[in-house]
């Protein structure tokens, strides 16, 4: 654990946006940032700023890749956003609310209470049901499978293939779901204070627990050797690096203080993090040795998302009260 | 009321067994000229819905929490839903859950307990029953459902009072006290009621727990004695000893949680200026310190369970030795 006295500071360099709205969601189209509102809006915080209505509702779900936005609301429809400010549908189902949506190489997915949907850029849709609400979609890394997080376990679903889908069990409701980027590992953030994960090789169980509050955000870091999440009052990294992931491990805390994190973000190139709190400071940590540097001073209010730039130059930070904020490095 | 609690979402669950009424309860609510904005979670569409209100479609999806205990069951659509509801920037006076007509309350109140980001912005108000006055009584001999929605609730609508007579109402209502000694039971007829008799009725705020009634705790059971479904009660002139009721409390509700549907107490521990008030679901407590004693007020304990195959007499051993 590093310690630190006062770290050093960029919230000068923050580029201060007051939007009106909570921010769910952040993402980068190019180098511009976006940010999603709760009520439907996709905020863009580049040259031009640009506010783009994407649903006639709440934004439930976000999921982007470089050239585009896909988010679900409850007004039913998946709506892509491009870096012009366009949009298109890609689905709509009248009356039901878009829970989760996820992109993939060459395709998106999405899910309405118990139906996941696989759309392929060329192709037909495909569905599966799964037994309860879907709590969490992602696409695998490389390939075509999808993991669909429900009460119960998750479901690896190959949709492009005959194979029947494969069922990882553990009780409980999952929430969220992630590949490892090496495709070993598939873990789940769970509606208890635990995270969930299986080692795809042979189904074996890894459970992650001892937090506080329940783990909202996690991503694995660049090059995949951790894992962050949010949950407790510091950033607990697990360790993947190991053909046995972090069983009979003890994580990393980085970036301690006595205000729970709420949101996590990894540098796309470096193992460096920015770690988000509840009061809405934010931070940059180097994993290697815990250094911090100050991102965003707290005002009050919690910090609901962040992203990077591809190239890792820039951070976006989003807070619930719709202060956000652009930090260029 | 401290501005955090009142600043919360009032949730109202609304049960009833099949055709007691509920819909059209829920109709009434939704229709009364009260300028209030509802969202109403159903399990079905149907014909409901006023423009200025937001219906959505749940699955009642029930699922155990991972920690070891059985009874310890929450909604897992519900969470969902409401914190999409949260989001929307408008807001809304309150929230209402109807559940089907088979549905076990107890999931529905606990999940307003369990998840924190629900607990933080949204407060359980009143779990209301609708009862088909003239069915009732069977119901009661033979679905356990509409058992567990009686001794569950705070607010009874007693419904289609039209369709039996005065004595037939006083027995049932009897019957429902043998079970549930807290519930305020309104008569009605078509679900025709004040709304400010439903909602807002503040229920499991500890700060307005007042009194529980002895009288009817006597009235029902001499009458009936359901050993399936029951409420008991203890009182206590000697204060008690917090060192010795919390141990047994917790420890009680953890092994007969899934038996007890609902408990709640007004206790006077010894050395102590202030009533304590607590009141739990299942194994779910929720207690605190509520306001100093009144000088003419009796420093008198008394705690009541409602639930199944309740052990009086060890009950009461246990409560008896918590006296300081």
């Amino acid at each position: 654990m590093a310690v630190n006295s006062t770290p050093s500071s960029l919230t000068s360099k923050l580029r201060v946006y007051a939007l009106d709205g909570a921010v769910v969601g952040a993402a980068y189209l190019g180098t511009t940032p976006v940010f999603a509102l709760a009520e439907g809006v996709l905020a863009f915080a580049g040259e031009e700023p640009l506010r783009v209505e994407a649903h006639k509702g709440v934004l439930l779900s976000l999921a982007a890749d470089a050239r585009s936005i896909l988010s679900g609301g409850d007004d039913g429809r998946v709506m892509r956003t491009r870096g012009d400010g366009s949009t298109e549908v890609v689905f709509e189902q009248k009356g039901r609310w878009i829970d989760q949506v996820a992109v993939g190489a060459d395709a998106v997915a999405f899910s309405a209470g118990k139906t996941a949907h696989f759309l392929p850029a060329k192709g037909e849709m495909k569905t599966l049901a799964v037994p309860s609400t879907v709590g969490g979609l992602a696409f695998a890394p490389k390939g075509t499978r999808l993991a669909v997080a429900h009460y119960g376990g998750v479901t690896l679903w190959f949709p492009n293939a005959q194979a029947k889908p494969e069922f990882l069990e553990w009780k409980g409701s999952h929430r969220g779901v992630a590949f490892s980027p090496d495709m070993r590992f598939v873990v789940t953030t769970m509606q208890e204070a635990a995270l969930h994960g299986w080692r795809l090789s042979d189904g074996g169980h890894m459970r992650m627990s001892g937090y506080p509050a329940r783990v909202k955000s996690m991503v694995f870091t660049a090059g995949g050797k951790f894992l962050a999440t949010s949950g407790s009052n510091e950033a607990i990294l697990w360790p993947f690096a190991s053909k046995d992931g972090p069983m009979g491990k003890q994580p990393s805390m980085l970036a301690p203080r006595d205000v729970r994190v709420s949101c996590v973000a990894a540098h796309p190139k470096d193992e460096v993090i920015a770690v988000g709190f509840e009061d809405g400071m934010a931070m940059l940590v180097r994993i290697s040795d815990g250094a911090e540097i100050l991102a965003r001073a707290p005002d009050a209010s919690p910090v609901s998302a962040m992203a990077w730039r591809a190239d890792g130059g820039a951070l976006c930070i989003g807070t619930e009260s719709g202060s956000a904020g652009v930090l260029v490095l | 009321m401290p501005d955090a609690q009142s600043s919360k979402i009032p949730v109202t669950v609304l049960t009833g067994y099949l055709g007691a009424g509920k819909t059209t309860l829920l109709n009434r609510i939704l229709s009364e000229p009260h300028g209030k904005k509802f969202a109403v979670v159903v399990n079905e569409f149907g014909e409901i819905g006023i423009d200025n209100d937001l219906v959505v479609g749940a699955d009642e999806e029930v699922f155990e929490m991972n920690n070891g205990c059985i009874c310890c069951t929450v909604r897992g659509d519900l969470i969902r839903i409401i914190d999409g509801l949260l989001k929307r920037k408008d807001g809304f006076d309150g929230i209402i859950v109807e559940t089907t007509g088979l549905a076990d309350p107890a999931p529905v109140a606990q999940t307003f307990f369990v998840d924190e980001t629900v607990g933080a912005k949204t407060a359980l108000d009143a779990v209301v029953t609708v009862a088909d006055a003239k069915w009732l009584k069977d119901r009661l001999k033979d679905a356990p459902e509409a058992k567990n929605q009686i001794a569950f609730a705070d607010v009874i609508l007693l419904n289609k009072t039209d369709l039996v007579s005065e004595a037939e109402l006083k027995d049932v209502e009897l019957r429902i006290r043998a079970i549930n000694p807290f519930a305020r039971i309104h008569r009605t007829q078509r679900s025709d009621i004040a709304i400010d008799k439903v909602l807002g009725q503040g229920a499991f705020d500890l700060d307005r727990i007042q009194a529980i009634d002895p009288d009817f705790l006597e009235a029902g059971h001499k009458h009936f004695h359901d050993e399936d479904m029951r409420s008991v009660s203890f009182t206590s002139d000697a204060p008690l000893d917090p060192d010795k009721f919390f141990p047994w409390i917790q420890e009680l509700t953890q092994r007969e949680g899934p038996n007890i549907l609902r408990s709640k107490g007004i206790l006077a521990f010894k050395n102590d200026p202030d009533r304590f008030v607590f009141q739990g679901v299942h194994m779910i407590l929720d207690g605190d310190h509520q306001r100093p004693w009144k000088a003419d007020e009796p420093k008198l304990s008394r705690i009541v369970f409602i639930g199944r195959k309740l052990d009086v007499p060890a009950l009461e051993k246990g409560f008896r030795a918590c006296v300081a």
